[in-house]
């Protein structure tokens, strides 16, 4: 065991996987000497070489097309979107190419690209450098959607996604990148579509994502002072959907909540809840109820940015007042 | 006197000694008219086949005929390999068979059928033939110009001496993806032959009024590679240009941007009454500047064909196209059992 910060455990797991596979390249802005904007392929340069670590001109379009024309060919790629806003720039092909050529083309061929890119609110930049739009890609198939919470996460995780013959989107939580967290030693591989379960509880259910995971703990915690014992599940990835552990952990609470950054329309929570509502009405005790960030570009004030992403205090007033 | 595509590579032993790497071009228009005949023909009869059965009523959804368009498609297709990689686009029936697909699980695509290339996921715009290196025609203009890299990016890196030829209209040079693509291209030096098929329109967007500058070969300065234009109706010329351009690109010389002119007789799609040109521009085209007569009038008169080659390479790609299509029709449906499978792994 080691313990290491998020963005470290990005590297780590980005070697872990170069080592085993060498035909495996990674492209990108600013990725090879820089180490990444969040630093989090410091290393990788001098450890795999300016070949296989590529820095890429400015042209996302370019990044995931290099990526999907390379991987169909026999060179498994990650590309790098510096932040996760600007998958909007080079959306046809996330969209329309490589999570559709596998089917449009009756299983010809395979795409086994993922794309890096982080995500999320709480650094203060503004609309366009703070979304979370793990829900854009959720919505389309032929992709898989991750954002792991914890650093030993995103190694395993990373792993499974690199293995996977299925185009990742991979979101790394920009407010996570410090959080610091034990990895274990040696190869680390993990699962896509297992969601965890990271405390038991037996009156609410909190279905919770990346930077939402430690603010649902947080919440539970505080809870538990008022006699409420919330269960809270890392979803980890969005696709696969553990809806499994999810329905359970209804069934036995009979609550659930839902905490997204997503604004309020068509956020991942929503998927969820309908989901819930379709499969575990009878178990239900009361309407499943979403927290979510109103629906609104994010504002780069602190106390309006820390106003519209759900917060410890809301999830907390929020699920009390629903128990009552 | 003719140019001969072997003449390319002696000239290219010249220029640099021990430079050519010996792949041989899998057709040659100019020693070996028949076969690029045979493949124009086999392109024409596909998509007059198409038109029929669509406007029959027996084909369904959408397509793109280039009809008028085919020594573009072969006269490319002719100086690559099995294995050399094409992207392709919306318009792409002759790209698809030029570099080996079989019209007959084409067809079968077309026609909605389970043996089709994509078992009927695709359709007309989506036909991939991934054993023949053929990555896919595409429903976005433009949508396979940054994938090209990609795939030229894999093959350099692998150290394959494969190239990837990425056809694309003169509509598409207006995206962005255009420039980024060549852009990448040229700063990593990639195996990439752009070949931009110029049939003067997108939709009803004639080129006059879309492109800035007015040549698409002129912006391969802009990025630091060799353009060329050329009369895209003249498959010897197109083979020509290619060739130079494919073993360029092979040989670690890095990407090459042609300019093919050329027209579509036909609309745009399925549903186009041409109110933006004058009968009489497409007329003159088709009657004076075919492709395919002009190859044949050309190779007659200088002995390279005889009338009687041409008469049996014209029924036999009829009977061909019919043995196609009635097969085709013969298949079975796509199947809805499946309708789920290959959307993941
Ligand atoms: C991104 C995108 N924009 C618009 C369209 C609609 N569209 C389909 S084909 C076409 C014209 C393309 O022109 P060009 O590239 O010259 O190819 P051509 O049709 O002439 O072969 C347009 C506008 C599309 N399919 N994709
Ligand atoms: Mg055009």
């Amino acid at each position: 065991m080691a313990e290491l910060s998020y963005r470290d455990a990005v590297a780590h797991g980005i070697a872990q996987e170069m080592r085993r596979d060498p035909q495996l390249v990674m492209l990108g802005e600013d990725i090879a000497g820089a180490g990444g904007v969040f630093k989090t392929t410091v290393g990788l340069l001098d450890q795999f070489g300016p070949d296989r670590v590529r820095d890429t001109p400015i042209s996302e379009q370019a990044i995931l097309g290099a990526a999907m024309g390379a991987a169909m060919t026999g060179v498994p790629v990650i590309a790098e979107i510096m932040f996760s806003d600007f998958l909007a720039v080079c959306f046809d092909i996330v969209a329309n190419e490589m999570a559709k050529s596998r089917y449009m083309t009756g299983g010809q061929m395979s795409v086994p690209v993922v794309v890096r890119t982080a995500n999320g609110g709480g650094s203060r930049f503004g609309a366009q450098h703070s979304q979370s739009v793990e829900n854009w890609c959720m919505m389309i198939p032929g992709l898989k959607v991750v954002a792991p919470s914890t650093p030993s996460d995103v190694v395993g995780l990373l792993a499974a996604s690199i293995r996977d013959p299925d185009p990742v989107v991979f979101f790394e939580h920009k407010s996570l990148m410090a959080s610091k967290g034990e990895v274990p030693d040696g190869e680390v591989i993990d699962e896509l579509g297992k969601a965890k379960i990271v405390r038991e509880g037996s009156d609410a259910t909190i279905v919770a994502l990346a930077y939402m995971v430690p603010r649902a703990l947080e919440a539970a915690d505080r809870l538990a002072e008022d006699g409420i014992d919330a269960e809270v599940i890392d979803l980890r990835t969005l696709v696969p959907l553990d809806t499994n552990a999810i329905l359970t952990s209804v069934t036995k609470t009979s609550r659930a909540f839902t905490v997204e950054e997503n604004p309020r329309l068509c956020g991942w929570g929503a998927e969820i809840a309908s989901i819930v509502a379709h499969e575990a009405f009878w178990d239900l005790d009361g309407p499943v109820v979403r927290i979510t960030t109103p629906h609104i570009p994010l504002p780069a004030a602190e106390a309006l940015e820390d106003m519209a992403i759900p917060s410890v205090d809301r999830i907390v007033t929020t699920v009390k007042e629903n128990l009552d | 006197m003719h140019l001969r595509c072997t003449d390319v590579q002696f000239a290219f032993d010249l220029v640099m000694p021990g430079s050519y790497i010996g792949v041989m071009p899998r057709r040659d228009p100019v020693n070996d008219p028949l076969s690029s005949l045979r493949s124009m023909l086999e392109i024409r009869r596909f998509e007059e086949a198409v038109e029929e059965l669509f406007s029959r009523g027996l084909l369904h959804g959408t397509m793109h005929l280039s009809i008028g368009q085919e020594a573009v498609a072969e006269g490319v297709c002719a100086t690559l390999q099995t294995g050399d990689f094409i992207t392709s686009t919306h318009r792409g029936h002759g790209h698809t068979l030029a570099h080996g697909a079989d019209p007959t699980t084409m067809m079968a695509e077309l026609l909605q059928k389970n043996t089709g290339y994509c078992r009927g996921r695709g359709g007309s715009m989506h036909i991939a033939d991934v054993k023949n290196g053929n990555l896919g025609a595409n429903g976005i203009v433009a949508g396979s110009m940054t994938i090209a890299v990609g795939a030229a990016l894999s093959q350099q890196m692998i150290g394959t001496d494969k190239v990837v030829v990425c056809f694309f209209g003169d509509g598409a040079a207006n995206e962005g993806a255009f420039h980024e693509s060549l852009n990448l291209a040229k700063v990593w030096d990639l195996p990439v032959v752009y070949v931009c098929e110029n049939n003067q329109y997108g939709m009803s967007m004639s080129q006059d009024r879309s492109t800035a500058g007015g040549s698409v070969a002129a912006r391969a300065a802009a990025y630091g590679m060799p353009g060329e234009t050329v009369d895209g109706n003249d498959v010897e010329a197109v083979c020509l240009a290619s060739l130079e351009a494919v073993e360029r690109a092979r040989s670690g010389g890095g990407p090459t941007l042609l300019e093919c002119i050329t027209y579509r007789y036909r609309g745009h799609s399925k549903s186009d009454r041409n109110l933006y040109r004058t009968q009489e521009e497409i007329e003159d085209w088709r009657d004076n500047r075919d492709p395919i007569q002009r190859f044949i009038g050309k190779c007659v008169e200088d002995g390279r064909l005889s009338n009687e080659q041409v008469t049996a390479a014209e029924s036999a790609a009829r009977e061909s196209l019919r043995r196609a299509v009635s097969e085709a029709f013969a298949a079975p449906d796509a199947d809805p059992a499946d309708l789920e499978g290959a959307a993941y792994a």
